[in-house]
């Protein structure tokens, strides 16, 4: 049962990236973007993390790609031009993602102190306990460091939004509370 | 029991809650109309049936039978699948709103289609992918009307989804939990004292849910997306028939969405006002009757709220809603947040 879902939403997921690259619409390939987090989404909850999956829609299907859409909306893109640099790009790029891969997928597996997650089991030991806790204790005692650093990150970010919104003279208003997404 | 006897009552069960919600949704509409009729100091639909009660099936009739237009220019792909979008998430996010008390044969959950730990949040993950459907359809008409309804609502929809979450963040504070049925009994014990709009001091929260809820759903006074004086209709202009009544029943889908989370967070979800302290009574239909009703009235005196509101209130202006948004219930929620936080931490 496990299996059958997994192959159905990995194929769903793999589909819609190649779909994504061979669009020439950028609403269509932002849509294609959508079907891949949310069938990356449905994969994270047949592993057994259902924060991580729902997270990924809220916030990655939800809101960003709206984002996305809003701006392909808003500029009115059209279809997207052949030039010089996209072919480059397309003939570089199928290698460089190959080796990449291999790269990433050797190095994980390398790694010490990395555990396997299995299809259709929890990813803790114990049963029944909610992985939002968890995750939970982890980032707020053991990585409670980092995880300020990176929201004091995220500030820097909004200030320098607001900074350059302001420094091209428009008045105050939605726009530049957008980058804090 | 059986994989077999779980998928048989499972079907079951989401026959019977889709075909009520798709009731309620007729219903609603029926309501809305009769409410602003009184307000307005007219009657309202009255002519098929007793009341006008049959009005709802006679729409769906005149829905169905009306000419299916698409204009020429329209990219149809996407045309056609933003209706769809638009309604199955409205539909879904039921799937795991509990209204009854947690009981069935064999611990079979009968009251609630799949009761998860993180219910919540798949209400907030449903409605967030809801907006695709207006902004996909605003977009496929080739219309500029409908365009800049549907930019309207995009921008006004990413805002409010922000002061909506957090507003909620309180009471999930409060709770310890993201499980709705959770949420609902840690409000249980002394009945309405302890609900959280009251007994946990987060009628802020509500006051802030309530709002963004309101701009969520597009409905007055937020209704900029279809405002029919300026843009003719917003993002279902150049919809027709079925089609437009699907993105109908989509926004008072959403509405009852949203009664039902303001009833499970704030009002005690399918407790009765006493709570705890009414004693269980012998009988066992009534055991099981009792909190529906009690989560029905909740929810329908919600959308009584919602038709007063739209009837009583004139529309925002555009930077109106922007700053009401962003600098004022988001700011607001933040201190809801961090108030609820030092009572907690101090208790």
């Amino acid at each position: 049962m496990h299996l059958i879902l997994f192959f159905l939403f990995a194929g769903f997921c793999l589909a819609g990236a190649i779909n994504l690259l061979l669009q020439t619409h950028p609403i269509n390939s932002a849509l294609s973007l959508i079907v891949v987090m949310t069938s990356l989404a449905v994969l994270y909850l047949l592993l057994g993390a259902e924060f991580l999956a729902i997270a990924q829609i809220i916030v990655y299907a939800g809101a960003v790609m709206v984002l996305f859409t809003f701006v392909v909306m808003l500029l009115n893109a059209g279809r997207e031009e052949r030039t010089l640099g996209s072919r480059a790009a397309s003939r570089v790029g199928f290698p460089a993602v190959v080796a990449l891969f291999a790269v990433l997928s050797t190095i994980l597996l390398r790694a010490q102190g990395l555990g396997s997650a299995h299809l259709g089991q929890g990813l803790t030991n114990a049963p029944g306990q909610s992985n939002l806790v968890l995750l939970s204790q982890v980032l707020f005692h053991e990585l409670l460091l980092p995880f300020e650093v990176t929201s004091v990150l995220i500030l820097i970010a909004i200030l320098g939004a607001v900074a350059l919104a302001h420094a091209e003279g428009s008045k105050t208003g939605g726009s530049e509370r957008m980058a804090e997404k | 029991m059986t994989i077999l006897e779980f998928f048989l009552w499972s079907l079951l069960k989401v026959a019977v809650v889709t075909v009520v919600m798709l009731l309620g949704i007729a219903y609603t509409v029926l309501l809305e109309r009769k409410l602003v009729g009184r307000i307005q100091n007219r009657w309202g639909p009255s002519r098929v049936g007793p009341f006008g009660l049959l009005q709802p099936l006679v729409d769906g009739a005149k829905s169905f039978l009306k000419e299916d237009l698409i204009p020429t220019a329209v990219y149809r792909p996407i045309y056609l699948l933003a209706p769809i979008l638009s309604l199955g998430c409205a539909l879904i996010s039921i799937a795991v709103v509990p209204f009854g008390a947690n009981m069935g044969p064999h611990g079979f959950d009968l009251f609630e289609i799949s009761n998860i730990n993180i219910g919540l949040l798949v209400i907030l993950g449903v409605t967030s992918m809801g907006v695709y459907g207006i902004a996909l359809a605003g977009w496929s008409s080739n219309n500029k009307y409908s365009l800049l309804g549907s930019l309207r609502s995009s921008a006004q929809l990413i805002s409010y989804e922000l002061a909506l979450g957090l507003s909620l963040v309180g009471v999930v504070l409060r709770a310890g939990s993201l499980n709705l049925r959770v949420i609902v009994e840690q409000q249980a014990t002394l009945g309405i004292a302890t609900w959280n709009i009251f007994g946990g001091f987060q009628f802020l929260a509500f006051f802030i849910y309530l709002m963004a809820a309101f701009a969520e759903t597009n409905r007055s006074p937020f209704d900029l997306p279809e405002a029919e004086s300026e843009l003719t209709g917003g993002y279902h202009t150049e919809y027709s028939s079925m089609k437009f009544a699907m993105f109908f029943m989509a926004e008072y889908g959403n509405m009852i969405n949203v009664g039902c989370v303001a009833t499970l967070l704030f009002l005690g979800g399918w407790t009765s006002p006493l709570g705890n302290l009414m004693p269980p009574l012998q009988s066992t239909l009534v055991n099981a009757l009792l909190p529906i009703f009690w989560f029905v009235l909740k929810v329908f005196l919600f959308l009584c709220l919602y038709v007063w509101v739209r009837g009583t209130l004139p529309r925002f202006r555009y930077d109106q809603l922007m700053n009401f948004g962003w600098r004022f219930l988001l700011p607001l929620a933040i201190v809801n947040i961090v108030g609820t936080s030092l009572w907690l931490a101090y208790r």
